[in-house]
């Protein structure tokens, strides 16, 4: 079950609580994101260095995270768990420890 | 069959689309034409994967050497295989294109002592993603082709150029014609570095763009592909198509999502290469049957 409805965004609505999350080689900052179950959310995701990916495979959510950009994705959990997410573009040696929680609480 | 090493250490039956079980097939073999026509025709090629020359760690200490090794175990098989291939990260990934290229010219000098008279090659994203496949192309050549082997199909995939880990639709396109002109019942094999199937996408162990291409080979009856990636033997069937992936030359990983990280398997001094190996594959006469066996490292060589 997808515990989540998400969105892609231009910008937040006013009421939305707004999170920041960075990417460089070869981590996210911050790398555990939590989240109450029915909150609105935005996550803006920014790159420090270069061209990242942000997956998180159970939510079906792939996006890029490019130089110079702000990336939004919208999102409202719907169910409390705890769902992977982790940079899907090739970025070096290092690469495959770039992942993070988002962690849904009750 | 329970115990992982006995089974290990016989000939493993596993067959283009599970053809292999069926009695009638020989039958049906004779009307395939493409074979030489003699008695014992069978022959065997060799699986090498993601041997990461190049790579300094603890999960893995004797890197420096590890490939040495398994060129000395693949030598002093009792016969030599047709060819061997090697299914990507042949060297670990850095972002000095200096030392890139020079990890790819050490690798190709150790790879020349093989005795095998053919060596096919492919990408890994180590050796690719971070260049698109320029320096890989430069030392190996195109990164995704096919060629003809005693009647059997062989096509190479490339999924790992694209750093995002896509075929895309021009190398689908090529796919389709390369294929085209088989036979439903051609026997193919296809070579490629990631699962063409979602084994774990949590682990970054899958082609974004994959199901196209299991599509596309479905078209064929008898299909088996042989890729890396992952570190470890694993076998998994989407419909007719077997996919086999094949051990290391580097460190093994975690069984898919068995734990939150996909950390290498911690090194083990007292069996430095657990864990790491390399595949025969033998191809029978009917050119419909494969017969995989797992070749450890440990224990191979002094």
């Amino acid at each position: 079950m997808i515990g989540f409805a998400v969105t892609m965004l231009v910008a937040a609505a006013p009421q939305d609580r707004v999170i920041q999350v960075t990417a460089e080689r070869f981590k996210f900052t911050p790398s555990v994101i939590e989240l109450k179950v029915g909150e609105p959310v935005v996550l803006e995701l920014t790159t420090l260095d270069r061209k990242h990916g942000f997956q998180i495979p159970d939510l079906k959510v792939d996006e890029n995270i490019e130089p110079g950009k702000i990336t939004r994705v919208r999102i409202i959990p719907v169910k409390a768990g705890t769902y992977e997410f982790h940079c899907d573009v090739f970025c070096g040696s290092g690469h495959e420890e770039m992942a993070g929680q988002i962690v849904v609480k009750p | 069959m329970n115990d992982p090493k006995t089974r290990r250490d016989f000939m493993k039956l596993l067959g283009f689309g599970g053809v292999v079980f069926a009695s009638g097939l020989a039958g049906a073999c004779a009307n395939i034409g493409r074979r030489s026509g003699s008695e014992n025709d069978d022959f065997f090629f060799v699986q090498l994967s993601d041997t990461h020359w190049g790579f300094k760690g603890p999960p893995n200490p004797e890197a420096a050497n590890t490939l040495r090794q398994a060129v000395q175990a693949v030598n002093a098989l009792p016969r030599q295989p047709d060819f061997v291939v090697f299914t990507g990260d042949l060297t670990h990934t850095t972002d000095d294109v200096a030392e890139r290229n020079k990890r790819m010219r050490e690798f190709k000098a150790i790879v020349a002592d093989l005795k095998a008279p053919v060596q096919r090659y492919m990408p890994g994203e180590h050796d690719a993603s971070l260049d698109e496949g320029a320096a890989f192309q430069e030392h190996f050549g195109p990164t995704h082709y096919s060629f003809e082997h005693k009647g059997i199909h062989f096509a190479v995939i490339d999924n790992v150029s694209d750093p995002k880990a896509a075929i895309g639709d021009a190398q689908l396109d090529w796919l389709l014609a390369d294929l085209k002109p088989l036979r439903n019942d051609a026997p193919i094999v296809v070579f490629t570095h990631r699962p063409l199937f979602d084994l774990a996408p949590q682990w970054d162990w899958a082609t974004k763009d994959g199901s196209k291409a299991i599509d596309l080979l479905q078209h064929w009856k008898n299909v088996t592909v042989f890729y890396g990636h992952i570190h470890q033997e694993h076998h998994f069937k989407t419909g007719a198509i077997a996919h086999h992936a094949a051990q290391s030359l580097i460190f093994p990983l975690p069984p898919p999502l068995s734990q939150p990280k996909r950390q290498p398997v911690p090194w083990d001094p007292a069996h430095p290469r657990r864990g790491l190996g390399f595949r025969e594959i033998t191809v029978d006469d009917s050119r419909l049957v494969l017969t995989l066996k797992e070749d450890s490292l440990e224990g191979a060589v002094s």
